[in-house]
């Protein structure tokens, strides 16, 4: 897919962000801002899936989990830009009866998602776990993890960290939204995670890096993390990212991981972002 | 009343033997341990199938949640490791990646309980029927010996939907017999009576039917209701058999907070009022010693049981 026709796509999406946060004065923007440009070259270019038909067990077609649930907004637009459920559902998001909950869920069935996350650390275990079933039975597509960058502090992310080198489990590529930023500040101030490169190395993982924001720089390092599957190795990208990218007043500020824009931030916002696929 | 003792066994080996069994019947069947293989008797499993026998180290958090991915391309994981380690430790992860997800994860827990024994506090977990039955989608059973462990490992396999399969260390006389049909959800009536219901799970049943035999020499009719399924509840069982004695004792080797008596005492209050007594741990944490020593000393031995009936069939209306 061109560049062009990518970016075309991160706009709409990224429109939906914070239209759907805005309209319900809750959620988190900042993560799903930063993110954008990752998963919609995830799903619209790198991985082998079936919008059309969701399957839970996923046979045959490359995986997802997102294991930092709160940038749900980002999640459900690709989705559902994607194919996977219909466009004005984006609408329903954190709503009474929604399927588009808070935080991703299986509760609801919506297409696209098969596992629960919000509460951090789980996933990495999870894609590990899925990938293992892969290799045994003898399904050669490959699992997506992404994480964020504070919830590498979790101790559950190391376990699995661990284990995924000493079983060889060379057919996962998780991904750090590295936008240095949480809740409570800067990671670096909060609880600095030290030098993450050599903390994957140590722990037996290929460490790859890329701009999470330049499709160039996206699609080489995915296509060399791809080819470096199969090698015996778990494969880690730390993808450098803005909280907030996209919108003026929100870049590179933790203020905005969970707030969103009134109404007239709303407009300031939309009138940096083309409407490219049409509003939902 | 006669219970004819069949052999002795730990209810954990029966764990291990329906988890061998499956392993040959279900190609599906994977199992993880977290470095208990050989206190959770997989090795069998492990040894026969070392494919889908997967070692997490002493990781248990990173194992439910390999174990709820594992789902995902059709596997029906068994995890093993301590009752403690089971549920306490990773609450969490059972609660988001298993039973909100609705992962058909089976949750197998050995040395629950007091009798566990020197190993002490620490390990020896007295609330994990309570955190389990409190999660929504999660069935929980606590099968009562060898035979019947070994039953209900294999019957969850063929239930769709997370579970909490809990036993235990020591060596207990075994009394369901081999051939038994277990049927998750439909509690066994192990004896018929007239005056008071005992209702008993896990190593409180066999300590109940040794119960049945003083009762009876003093005169006392008691039916004795083995409820190895805490959730779902066989509701139907306990009413029909309190609509007859008026009465109820519940005998489990856990906290009476959250436990099976907690659970009956809310189908009671509900629909059928009755004087209901506790055989359970009393908001206290164990110690070390030997399993019978602690059920000796932390209340819940045969004598418990029986103390128990006196008071609950003291505290019936007296019909006039």
């Amino acid at each position: 897919m061109e560049n062009k026709a990518l970016a075309d796509i991160a706009s709409q999406v990224r429109r939906d962000i914070v239209r759907m946060v805005s309209a319900v004065n809750s959620g988190h923007p900042g993560g799903s801002l930063g993110c954008t440009d990752f998963l919609t070259y995830l799903y619209f270019e790198q991985m082998q899936h079936n919008a059309n038909d969701f399957q839970m067990d996923g046979k045959n077609e490359d995986l997802f989990f997102l294991s930092n649930g709160h940038i749900s907004p980002v999640w459900y637009s690709v989705l559902a830009r994607a194919g996977y459920f219909p466009v004005p559902e984006l609408g329903t998001f954190r709503k009474l009866g929604s399927r588009l909950q808070g935080h991703p869920s299986t509760d609801k069935n919506l297409p696209g998602i098969r596992m629960a996350s919000g509460s951090l650390g789980q996933g990495l275990s999870v894609g590990i776990g899925a990938a293992q079933i892969k290799k045994l039975n003898q399904d050669p597509t490959i699992v997506y993890t992404l994480h964020g960058d504070g919830e590498l502090q979790e101790g559950q992310i190391w376990e699995a960290a661990m284990y995924a080198a000493a079983n060889k489990i060379d057919n996962i590529i998780a991904t750090i939204d590295a936008n240095g930023r949480q809740i409570d500040g800067d990671v670096d101030d909060v609880l600095s995670l030290g030098d993450l490169h050599q903390k994957w190395v140590a722990f037996g993982w290929e460490v790859l890096h890329m701009d999470g924001h330049n499709f160039d720089s996206i699609r080489s390092t995915m296509q060399q993390a791809k080819a470096l599957t199969g090698n015996g190795k778990p494969v880690v990208i730390i993808m450098k990212t803005e909280m907030g990218q996209g919108v003026d007043y929100m870049v590179g500020s933790h203020k905005w991981h969970g707030v969103a824009p009134n109404a007239e931030q709303l407009q300031v916002a939309l009138d940096q972002l083309e409407e490219t696929l049409g509003d939902y | 009343m006669e219970f004819e003792v069949l052999g002795n066994k730990d209810t954990r080996s029966g764990f291990g033997e329906g988890l061998a069994e499956l392993g040959q019947q279900n190609p599906d069947v994977v199992a993880l341990c977290a470095d208990l293989t050989g206190s959770l008797k997989m090795d069998a499993f492990q040894k026969a199938h070392p494919d889908r026998f997967f070692q997490t180290g002493i990781a248990e958090a990173n194992m439910i949640g390999l174990a709820a991915g594992m789902t995902i391309g059709g596997k029906i994981p068994f995890t093993g490791t301590f009752a403690n380690f089971s549920t306490g430790r990773v609450y969490d992860q059972i609660r988001q990646s298993v039973a909100y997800s609705k992962k058909n994860v089976k949750i197998c827990a050995s040395h629950a309980g007091l009798t566990l024994g020197e190993d002490g506090a620490t390990h020896q977990v007295l609330e994990d029927i309570g955190m389990m039955r409190m999660l929504p989608n999660m069935t929980v059973i606590v099968p009562a010996d060898f035979n019947q462990t070994k039953q209900a490992t294999i019957a969850i396999a063929a239930h769709e939907g997370p579970v909490y399969l809990r036993f235990g260390r020591p060596v207990m006389p075994i009394f369901v017999k081999p051939d038994a049909e277990f049927v998750i959800g439909k509690a066994d009536v192990l004896a018929e009576g007239t005056d008071v219901t005992i209702i008993a799970c896990g190593h409180m049943v066999w300590k109940s039917i040794e119960a049945l035999k003083e009762l009876h020499a003093i005169g006392i009719s008691a039916e004795l209701i083995n409820m190895h399924t805490i959730k779902p509840l066989d509701e139907a069982a306990i009413l029909k058999s309190v609509a007859k004695t008026g009465c109820v004792v519940t005998a489990e080797e856990h906290m009476m907070n959250g436990g099976l008596g907690e659970a009956v005492s809310q189908v009671l209050s509900r629909k059928h009022p009755a004087p209901q007594e506790y055989v359970a741990v009393n908001d206290t944490f164990g110690e070390s010693g030997t399993p019978m020593e602690l059920m000796t000393k932390y209340h819940i031995d045969t004598p418990d049981v029986v103390a128990a009936v006196k008071r609950a069939l003291a505290r019936k209306p007296i019909i006039i």
